[in-house]
C-alpha cells in the first residue's frame, strides 16, 4: 500500500488515488468496527501494555540484573513479596526482570516467525490457486505434506541440526507452520480468480505477475492479516515449546527458558510456584490477547464467520 | 501443542469437502489415489530425514562436538561411524537400504539399535496417546454439538471461552501445574513413571497402578486437544443449522432433541472426522512434552532424550517413526470418511 502511495503522481484523482482513498475508508471503517468489539480491543490494549513492557526492558531494569555473577547477596527460590514482586529464581535472579526481558524474545520470535511462514504461506498458496493443471496439484501435495505432518516434530528436527540460536528458532517455526495459511489462501484465491474482473484483465492480456499481484494478492491481503493474529498466538507456544525442550538459544531470556529452567530444577515438585505459574501465566494471557484481537479482526473481514 | 499450533479453521474442513470431487468413481480408484498420497508423503519423510540431518549447514558431527569436548581423533571416528567420510550420494544410498531394512542406525546414548529403542517404546505412546485420543474426541465432539445447538446460550459462551483459553495454554505447562499441584501439594497421584517400583506386571495391581500413573498426563493431553474437537464440531454444526431439511424435520413435527441427534448432526460429523484425524498429529506432537513432564517412557521421552544427547541416530529415527504414523492415521482418515459420507461413495 506504501508504495502506491509513494508513485501517487501530482495530477487531481488518478486511478491510483481513487484506489488508496478506497483503501484508506476501508480501514477506517475496519478500525470503526473493530472498536465496537470489546474483547478485540481488551486484547488489543494487553498487548500494547506487554508490548511496550517489552521494548522499555533496558530502561526499567538494567540487563545486570540478570547477571548472575553480582547477584551473590540474593536470596535464592524466595517466594513472592514486596521487596521480589514475583520471587527469585535459582540463581537469585529477580523473576519479574526475566519475566519482561523474557518478552523481548518470546514475542520477536512469535512475530518473526509468523511473519515468515506468512509470506511462504501465502505465496505457496496464491501459486497453488492460479496455476491450474499439474504445477498446482503438485503444489498441493506439498501443502498436504506439510499440513498433516505435526509441525513440533519437525520444528524439533529442525533446530536440532542447525547452529543454535534466536534465528534457528524462527526458521524452524516459520518453515514448519506455513501450511495452514497455503490452503486457506488457496480457497480464496479460488474463489477471487472466478470472479469477473479478473476474467477481464485475463482477456485484456494481463500475465500472471499481473494478476498475482495485483488482483489476487490485495483480494486476500485481508483474509491473511487476520490469520497472521492468531498465527502469532501459536508460534509463541512453539517458541515456548522448543525452548521447553532445550533447543532454544541458552544465553537469551525467554518465557520458555525460564519454564525449561523451572523443569531443571524440579520446581513444580518442590514448591516453587511462582517460578512455574507467572511464566506460564503470561504465555497463556499473550497468547488469548492474539486470539481474541484476530478473532474479532477475522470476522470483520469474513463476514460468514460472524455467527460462529 | 502444535498444531495444536493450527487454528481451527472452517475454511479447512469446507475446503477438504470441496475436494473430494465426484469424478472418482470405484473405490479401487479412490483407495489407489489416497494410498498413493500416503506413499508420496512418506518418501518425502525418508527423504527430509536423508537431507535434514546430513545435508543441512549444521554438520551432526560438528554440533555434537560443541556440546562436549572432543579430540580431533574421536570426531573422525564418529564421521566413519555415521558414514559421513563417503560422498552423498553413496551415503544416501546406504540410507535407504537400511531404512527399508528397519535398520535406523546405533543409538549415540544408548548404544543399542534405534528400532529396538523404539520398539520398546511404542507401546506406552499408543497407550497414553489412544486413551487421550477417546477421551478428548468423544468429549469435544458431545460438548460442540451441545454448543452450537444452543448457539449464543451461556453454556455456549462456557463452552467456547474454556476452548479459547485451553487453545492458547503450552501442553508443558499445563503438565507441569498438574503435576505440581495433583503430584506435589496433594499427592494423590504419582509424579512420573508409567510404574511403581516392584509391581508384578500382568496383575491386576499392575493395571491399577498403571492407571494411575496414566491420569495426570492423560488429563494434560485431553485437556488441549479436546477443544480443538468442540470449536470444528461447533462450527461444523452450525453450518448445518441453517439448511432446510432441518426445517422440513421440525415442520413434520420431530422433537427438537430427536432433529438434532438423527438429522442435523450425522451431517455435522463428516466434515469433523476427517479433522480429528488431522489433529492427531498434534496429539502424538502433544506427546513430546507430555511424556517429558511425567517421564512417561514413551516416544516423547525418547525424543527429548535424544535432544538432549545430542543422539541424531534416535532423533532421525523417532522423526520418521512420528510420521509414519501420522500419514497412516492419516490414510485411515480418508477411508473412514469415505465410509461414512455416501455422497463421496456413490458419486
Amino acid at each position: 500500500m506504501s508504495t502506491t502511495e509513494q508513485a501517487r503522481p501530482v495530477a487531481p484523482m488518478t486511478t491510483r488515488q481513487v484506489a488508496s482513498r478506497r483503501r484508506r475508508a476501508s480501514a477506517a471503517k475496519l478500525w470503526r468496527e473493530f472498536r465496537a468489539s470489546a474483547s478485540g480491543m481488551s486484547g488489543l490494549i494487553f498487548l500494547g501494555v506487554v508490548i511496550l513492557l517489552a521494548i522499555l526492558a533496558p530502561v526499567i531494569a538494567d540487563r545486570s540484573m540478570l547477571d548472575v555473577t553480582q547477584l551473590t547477596d540474593q536470596p535464592r527460590f524466595a517466594p513472592p513479596s514486596w521487596e521480589h514482586p514475583m520471587g527469585t529464581d535459582h540463581q537469585g535472579r529477580e523473576l519479574w526482570v526475566r519475566m519482561i526481558w523474557g518478552a523481548r524474545t518470546s514475542l520477536l520470535v512469535g512475530v518473526a516467525a509468523t511473519a515468515m511462514s506468512m509470506i511462504i504461506g501465502t505465496l505457496v498458496g496464491m501459486a497453488a490457486g492460479h496455476f491450474t493443471g499439474v504445477a498446482g496439484g503438485v503444489i498441493m501435495r506439498f501443502v498436504d505434506f506439510f499440513l498433516v505432518l505435526p509441525s513440533l516434530v519437525l520444528a524439533i528436527v529442525l533446530s536440532s541440526v542447525l547452529s543454535r540460536g534466536v534465528l534457528t528458532i524462527v526458521i524452524a517455526i516459520g518453515v514448519t507452520s506455513w501450511a495452514a495459511t497455503a490452503r486457506l489462501v488457496r480457497a480464496q484465491t479460488l474463489a477471487v480468480e472466478a470472479r469477473p474482473y479478473v476474467e477481464r484483465s485475463q482477456v485484456l492480456g494481463a500475465g500472471h505477475w499481473h494478476i498475482i499481484g495485483k488482483h489476487l494478492f490485495p483480494a486476500v491481503l485481508p483474509l491473511v492479516l487476520a490469520n497472521t493474529t492468531l498465527t502469532v498466538g501459536s508460534a509463541i507456544i512453539a517458541e515456548s515449546t522448543l525452548a521447553f525442550l532445550g533447543l532454544g538459544d541458552p544465553t537469551q531470556q525467554s518465557w520458555g527458558t525460564i519454564l525449561k529452567d523451572s523443569m531443571d530444577v524440579s520446581a513444580a515438585t518442590s514448591g516453587y510456584w511462582w517460578y512455574v505459574v507467572i511464566p506460564g501465566l503470561a504465555i497463556v494471557l499473550v497468547v488469548l490477547a492474539f486470539t481474541l484481537v484476530g478473532r474479532t479482526f477475522e470476522a470483520i473481514v469474513n463476514p460468514t464467520l460472524r455467527s460462529r | 501443542m502444535t498444531d495444536t499450533i493450527t487454528p481451527v479453521n472452517a475454511e479447512v474442513h469446507d475446503e477438504k469437502l470441496a475436494e473430494e470431487s465426484p469424478t472418482r468413481s470405484s473405490f479401487l480408484g479412490y483407495f489407489g489415489t489416497k494410498l498413493g498420497g500416503a506413499l508420496i508423503s512418506l518418501v518425502m519423510v525418508v527423504l527430509l530425514g536423508f537431507f535434514a540431518f546430513r545435508v543441512l549447514p549444521g554438520d551432526p558431527v560438528r554440533r555434537i562436538a560443541q556440546e562436549r569436548p572432543m579430540s580431533p581423533e574421536q570426531i573422525a571416528e564418529l564421521r566413519r561411524q555415521y558414514g559421513l567420510d563417503k560422498p552423498v550420494t553413496q551415503q544416501f544410498l546406504d540410507y535407504l537400504v537400511n531404512i527399508f531394512t528397519g535398520n535406523l542406525g546405533e543409538s549415540y546414548v544408548y548404544r543399542t539399535p534405534v528400532s529396538e529403542l523404539i520398539g520398546q517404546y511404542l507401546g506406552p505412546t499408543l497407550l497414553l496417546t489412544g486413551t487421550s485420543a477417546i477421551i478428548a474426541i468423544a468429549l469435544g465432539l458431545w460438548l460442540g454439538q451441545r454448543a452450537a445447538w444452543r448457539n449464543g446460550s451461556l453454556f455456549d459462551k462456557i463452552a467456547t471461552g474454556t476452548s479459547l483459553t485451553l487453545w492458547s495454554v503450552p501442553t508443558f505447562w499445563l503438565a507441569l501445574i498438574l503435576l505440581m499441584i495433583f503430584g506435589g501439594t496433594l499427592r494423590w497421584f504419582p509424579t512420573g513413571g508409567m510404574v511403581s517400583p516392584g509391581v508384578e506386571p500382568g496383575t491386576f495391581d499392575y493395571v491399577v497402578d498403571v492407571a494411575r500413573h496414566m491420569v495426570l498426563p492423560v488429563v494434560t493431553m485431553v485437556a488441549v486437544v479436546f477443544a480443538q474437537y468442540l470449536m470444528v464440531m461447533r462450527a461444523s454444526l452450525l453450518e448445518e443449522k441453517s439448511s432446510d431439511y432441518l426445517t422440513t424435520a421440525r415442520a413434520k413435527g420431530l422433537r427438537d432433541d430427536l432433529v438434532r441427534r438423527r438429522h442435523a448432526v450425522p451431517n455435522a460429523l463428516l466434515p469433523t472426522v476427517t479433522l480429528v484425524f488431522m489433529h492427531i498429529g498434534g496429539l502424538v506432537a502433544g506427546a513430546v512434552t507430555v511424556e517429558t513432564v511425567f517421564s512417561w517412557p514413551g516416544l516423547g521421552k525418547l525424543t527429548y532424550e535424544a535432544i538432549s544427547g545430542p543422539d541424531m541416530p534416535l532423533l532421525q529415527g523417532t522423526f520418521v517413526v512420528f510420521s509414519t504414523i501420522i500419514i497412516v492415521m492419516n490414510l485411515i482418515a480418508d477411508l473412514i470418511y469415505r465410509q461414512l459420507d455416501p455422497r463421496v461413495r456413490r458419486a
